[in-house]
């Protein structure tokens, strides 16, 4: 136990001290993991043992991220992001593949120089994702080609663990248990399996879609926040455990899960309940690989080392090159789809395992490759590091439209938090304005009616990070507040000016002390709840005594801008607390109904008499 | 009998007392639709589809408006802009407008004589905008009917004088009594209406 520990201690200490540091330096978060890994690991100070089966446990934070991207990933973008998927992610993997296989074969028979192309052709979905994440680049056209290439790697991976095996030209090894956890594809016969394991899959879909919305129902009525919190993790393991048994990639099966609960309302829930798991195995995981290069090995080998993993990068690179201009990318992008992808990934420490086990490459050829491999994936982050210098700022602006965005969760730039009376004909309003808003709201009740009628509204309390968090506010432009109790939406503000100081906020204000305690805050947008309607049925009250629509609609308008005028006056005297306030009040509305008795009576015969040129003397 | 459609564009009509007056001397005419435009567009949301069906089921188009700075109030500007779209008021397919009537009922404060033109325009030249629009659309532009200086103030028997004019000329106007080529050769519609007004 205080062995655990202390691990424990030393993984996080190092993550807490190198993350930041990195950060501040602009190398982003992943340079720290894997700085702090090599610092604390066997060649650094030798603080940790037992790195690779740390890497293991860590790899399900992987798991978890795909996931979270399924979360964000609706079916019908999903169907969409199809081309992509399928052409860009199997032209990467099929040309990269048969590139560096050719190269391989130079060196080594072609059984071994295939299984090498296979493995080294996946890219890191753990380092690109964050990295894209970081950048805030996951939603451009350029990031979403990336994730569509490193979605099909995923998926090949499956098809990868059933060949290799068939490739074995050694003795087998018997220390394979590694990739047996990931394959269990040996009781059943052929037929069967695949019974099984479309069942599975269905089994995942029925789920999604029906078992979990009662649950999650009756698990958010509790309020009891940590069974929610255990219940999505329960969600995640079980659905891994059952693709281990049916010998599907886990990563696959909760990304699956993820998308079928893409429509829910308690996505962002999930999202915020798994996020900070996921960020911490996957920071442990890159803090295992920057642990686990073998320096002794790369000092001994330095020069064979260097080489292959140039040859690496560079082949893939080129072969990004090509799959970009095959699909005619825009040169903007084309740069960063190309940079973002060359290097190998974490599923190639998998899949140099399972070969060695199953006697398909030589330990003597594994060995320089993990650790070409676990280098480029080093030099990654600093590659996007590059691109970023080469052109300029991140690229997130590059020409793009805004109705590229407008399909995924971060093209809504605004969230509406609490959707109650004035809430539902806001939320309409800005539906029907064409800006889709993410809606929270912390009634469940409430979030199962309005989502009958077709709302996109999702359980949570909007007073959390967290979900702020997953509800899009460091991308979001705008956050709307109509809570009813004003001191809720101070809550709110003040967190959210303390975490998205960008973040511009409109808050709804029950009565006018609401509206001075808002102002307090400075936001940018105050509204009183109750002036709209009541100088509205104000003026039809005007035209129904038979005054001109016209005459009314201005007398509305010059009453909404001199209420408004005042309020600054009103406020100061209000928060001076002096005498003065009642006076003031007082006065305005005096003047003001001075000024619209004026608009009313005014003489136009008077000012046609200005008209008198003829008299003057030109 | 032709169709008459009166566009009345004043902001304030119940303080215009030459405006009320024009306005009541015809409102209730057989043949004749009143379209108050603050009234109906109080916010200046003008429907669009609702005034071109106006405009197809009318042979005249009048727009009675004063004249504020040498031109419209803004919502018969706003008008002009939405209402003649590309396709239906003009383009090389549109007929929407084609081979109406339009004419300008205009109240201004400034006397814009033809001979020492006030400021030095005339209100031929200031409605210029409005004959062009006109030959844009299709339509026949008449001479405009108006009630100058008025900043002398009007008494009571020259209001009724004015209105009768009015009155007289809209009904010409549906009745199609009034003679166009006549008409052409005078500044106002109302310069001499015993002139252009056949069986007068």
């Amino acid at each position: 136990m205080e062995h655990f520990l202390l691990q424990l201690f030393i993984f996080l200490a190092a993550a807490a001290i190198a993350v930041p540091v990195a950060k501040k330096l602009g190398l982003g978060s992943v340079l720290g993991y894997l700085i702090a890994g090599i610092v604390i690991g066997p060649f650094g100070l030798a603080l940790i043992g037992e790195v690779e089966e740390v890497m293991h446990f860590t790899e399900f934070g992987v798991v978890m991220m795909l996931f979270l991207v399924g979360l964000e990933l609706k079916p019908s973008l999903l169907w969409q992001m199809r081309t992509p998927i399928l052409g860009m992610g199997g032209a990467q993997v099929v040309i990269s593949s048969l590139v560096i296989g050719a190269v391989a074969c130079y060196f080594v028979p072609w059984q071994e120089a295939t299984a090498i192309g296979l493995t080294l052709s996946l890219s890191s979905t753990a380092i690109v994702l964050q990295t894209l994440r970081e950048k805030g680049l996951m939603n451009t056209s350029g990031g979403r080609s990336i994730f569509s290439v490193l979605l099909f790697q995923d998926l090949a991976v499956i098809p990868m663990l059933a060949g290799l095996p068939l490739l074995a030209t050694l003795a087998i090894h018997d220390d394979g248990h590694h990739g047996a956890a990931l394959v269990d594809l040996t009781v059943l016969p052929g037929y069967l399996r695949i019974v099984v394991t479309l069942l599975a899959i269905l089994l995942i879909f029925l789920i999604g879609k029906y078992a979990s919305r009662p649950v999650f129902r009756a698990i958010a009525a509790t309020r009891v926040r940590e069974i929610f919190v255990a219940a999505a993790l329960a969600l995640v393991v079980g659905i891994s455990l059952l693709m281990i048994a049916v010998g599907l990639s886990p990563a696959l099966g909760t990304f699956l899960a993820g998308v079928v609960l893409a429509d829910s309302e308690y996505r962002h829930e999930l999202e915020s309940d798994i996020e900070p798991f996921k960020g911490l195995l996957l920071g442990i995981f890159f803090i295992a690989i920057g642990a686990s290069l073998n320096f002794t090995l790369i000092g001994n080998k330095i020069l064979l080392i260097a080489a292959l993993t140039l040859t690496l990068i560079i082949l893939k690179w080129l072969v990004l090159v090509i799959v970009s201009l095959i699909f005619r990318m825009a040169k903007k992008q084309r740069s960063l789809f190309a940079i973002a992808l060359a290097q190998g990934g974490e599923f190639a420490f998998v899949l140099f395992q399972f070969s060695k086990a199953n006697g398909v490459l030589p330990n003597a050829t594994v060995e320089p490759l993990i650790s070409a491999v676990a280098i480029s994936m080093f030099l990654a982050p600093l590659l996007f590091l590059l691109h970023e210098k080469l052109t300029g700022k991140s690229g997130e602006d590059d020409g793009e439209g805004p109705a590229h965005d407008s399909i995924d969760r971060s093209g809504h730039k605004v969230i509406l938090a609490g959707f109650g009376r004035i809430g539902t004909d806001l939320g309409r309003f800005l539906i029907t304005a064409g800006i889709k808003p993410v809606i929270l709201d912390n009634d469940p009740a409430n979030v199962d009616v309005l989502r009958k009628f077709g709302y996109e509204v999702y359980y949570g309390d909007a007073s959390r990070l967290d979900l702020l968090e997953s509800a899009g506010a460091a991308e979001a432009e705008l956050l709307l507040i109509t809570l009813r109790d004003i001191d809720r939406s101070r809550e709110l503000i003040e967190l959210v000016k303390k975490h998205y100081p960008h973040l511009k906020i409109a808050a709804m204000a029950a009565d006018r002390n609401a509206v001075y305690d808002l102002m307090d805050l400075e936001i940018a947008g105050i509204q009183r709840e109750t002036i709209g309607s009541a100088v509205e049925l104000g003026q039809q009250a005007l035209q129904l005594l038979g005054i001109d629509p016209y005459e009314t609609h201005k007398l509305m308008r010059i009453f909404k801008r001199n209420d408004a005028r005042i309020m600054p006056e009103l406020y100061q005297a209000h928060r001076a607390g002096d005498g003065d306030y009642v006076s003031i009040y007082r006065q305005h509305n005096a003047d003001l109904e001075q000024l619209m008795n004026f608009d009313l009576t005014q003489d136009l015969e008077e000012l046609d008499k200005a008209w008198n040129h003829d008299v003057k003397d030109d | 009998m032709k169709k008459v459609l009166i566009n009345f564009a004043h902001p304030a009509r119940t303080r215009s007392k030459i405006n009320s007056a024009l306005r009541a001397a015809v409102e209730r005419l057989e043949g004749v639709t009143l379209n108050d435009l603050y009234t109906h567009y109080p916010d200046f949301l003008i429907d669009i589809e609702r005034e071109q069906r106006l405009c197809d089921e009318h042979d005249v188009i009048i727009f009675q408006h004063p004249f504020y700075w040498h031109s419209t109030p803004a919502i018969m500007k706003e008008w002009l802009d939405l209402v003649l779209e590309h396709g239906w008021a003009y383009g090389s397919q549109a007929t929407g407008l084609k081979g109406k009537l339009f004419l300008q009922a205009i109240s201004a404060g400034g006397n814009y004589s033809q001979q020492t033109g006030g400021n030095g325009f005339t209100i031929a030249e200031l409605t210029s905008p409005y004959r062009s629009m006109a030959k844009v659309c299709k339509l026949i532009y008449l001479p405009p009917f108006t009630v100058l200086g008025i900043h002398r103030g009007l008494p009571e028997a020259e209001i009724r004088v004015h209105a009768e004019a009015y009155r007289r000329a809209v009904i010409a106007l549906r009745d199609e009594t009034l003679d166009l080529e006549q008409v052409m050769h005078y500044p106002y519609l109302n310069s001499d209406l015993n002139a252009v007004i056949r069986g007068a």
